[in-house]
């Protein structure tokens, strides 16, 4: 099998060259002919023979499936738009919520207002229409009561961790209920004030160095350092 | 200040500001200066001072301006008032309008804009301070802070200019050398995909003069885009050895 020409978890920018011969692209890289380029700045991946960019910057790209917390931006008629941070206005009918009725005969404001916060999934979404979201599922709908923290969608897979080591981790670590919409935002909630806020602490500290190794074990210490156990 | 003649620009193969006619000024790049942007970048060509900031993809408005299969990309090249000796009207000037257009047409080919359609990447390109070339150190500081945003692009845009000063050939030409000199020629390239995206040309270059200009336009478009790639790098490893130095 050809070789990558770049070592494994090395920062890239576009236009570099990674592989050529017959290794496959993966995400945010482009092939040539036979020659693999890096799209976006980001760490290379390996995975089997296929070769990948992890960004390290972007906006938030909704995905079929994705678990997504927005801000309800307007009630239509027969829905809400949603700004789910991606650079689509979401659309959430009011079919795919619980209320009963009829939607022509529903004040849609009173089942959820401008500004509140709804975690949904992306139900469909491929880029000729905006996103649709449903808000049918255990734990979806309106949000309260939880402290909201943002960070760059990016850094979203490096948060959960390879298997979900590093969410575990912090779920486990601090007793909180962490729920991550893949859009970047963060609800966090959990007995004690004191804890809250050293997760909202380590959030934003895995968000700025999500790029360096070890990062698991140096939060892991961190949380323990802080929370004196 | 005294009036200089062309032939002063040049003397023993030596510029006015002491370089030889194959230096580039001397250049600085920083790459995420701005909180607010998606991306955002500053660069120095010599005395040229800009600040470029990246917006998007987000959605475009007004509405009719979404392209149902690409992204909508907008270009703003603007000089500050204070960029040059005699204030500068803020309003966009025909020059700051055509400027923003070349610079558009230079990083469209790089950008994949088909990832995102009916949305808008907007550019912000404020020149600070000038000194000759600034658009080329725009189009530099552009095609950093489109990375810095994370938008899918094939390749980096590296620009420098050529130009003629009392006949003889000379790289990056400064303000004064360019009002003094016989011809200016500002070249953007894709090193990787070895293309041309921008070719400008004022005054007159013989047939040999410009084939020359144009490949040590080339030469030097690579030196700037290693800077670049270097400048890309940098603000990741700063960051990484913080905070290897935080844990200890």
């Amino acid at each position: 099998m050809a070789p990558l020409l770049v070592a494994r978890r090395e920062i890239v920018t576009p236009g570099d060259l990674l592989a050529e011969g017959d290794l496959r692209p993966g995400d945010n890289v482009l092939r040539e002919g036979d020659r693999i380029y890096a799209l976006r700045v980001g760490l290379v991946d390996l995975d089997g023979n296929r070769v990948s960019v992890v960004p390290l910057k972007g906006c938030y790209f909704p995905k079929p499936g994705d678990l997504v917390i927005g801000r309800i931006v307007e009630a239509g008629l027969t829905g809400w738009e949603v700004d789910i941070l991606a650079p689509y206005p979401a659309l959430l009918p009011m079919s795919e919520t619980y209320a009963k009725g009829h939607a022509s005969k529903t004040d849609l404001s009173a089942i959820f207002s401008t500004g509140d916060l709804v975690m949904a999934k992306v139900m469909a979404f491929d880029r000729t229409r905006d996103p649709l979201l449903t808000a049918k599922g255990p734990g979806l709908g309106k949000v309260f009561g939880n402290r909201v923290v943002r960070i760059s969608p990016m850094k979203i897979p490096r948060l959960i961790g390879r298997k979900g080591s590093m969410i575990t981790m912090l779920k486990r670590e601090t007793g909180c209920r962490i729920t991550v919409g893949q859009n970047g935002v963060i609800l966090v909630s959990g007995s004690d004030e004191r804890a809250e806020r050293v997760v909202v602490e380590a959030i934003y500290k895995i968000e700025r160095e999500a790029h360096t190794q070890g990062l698991t074990d140096e939060i892991k210490e961190m949380l323990r350092k802080e929370l004196g156990r | 200040m005294p009036q200089l003649s062309p032939e002063d620009l040049f003397r023993n193969g030596i510029r006015v500001d002491g370089r030889r006619w194959n230096e580039l000024r001397p250049i600085r790049m920083e790459v995420g200066v701005l909180d607010k942007a998606d991306g955002s970048a500053y660069v120095e060509h010599g005395k040229n001072k800009i600040l470029v900031a990246v917006y998007g993809p987000r959605e475009a408005h007004p509405k009719h301006i979404a392209l149902p299969d690409r992204a909508t990309i907008k270009c703003r090249y603007h000089m500050a008032p204070f960029s040059v000796e005699e204030r500068k009207s803020p309003a966009p000037s025909r020059r700051e309008i055509e400027i923003s257009k070349v610079i558009r047409e230079a990083l469209e080919p790089a950008i994949l804009s088909e990832y995102y359609p009916r949305t808008s990447i907007d550019i912000f390109i404020e020149v600070l301070q000038s000194d000759g070339g600034s658009r080329c150190a725009g189009i530099n500081g552009a095609s950093l802070a489109l990375a810095d945003a994370g938008i899918p692009m094939r390749d980096l845009v590296a620009a420098c200019a050529v130009g003629k000063i009392a006949g003889h050939l000379a790289l990056d030409l400064s303000d004064v050398e360019d009002k003094l000199g016989e011809a200016d020629m500002p070249v953007a390239y894709m090193p990787t995909y070895n293309s041309v995206t921008l070719l400008q040309m004022d005054g007159v270059f013989t047939h040999d003069e410009f084939a020359a200009g144009l490949e040590l336009a080339v030469e030097n478009c690579k030196k700037i885009y290693q800077m670049q790639k270097e400048a890309l790098r940098r603000q990741y490893l700063e960051i990484g050895s913080e905070g290897i130095e935080a844990n200890r």
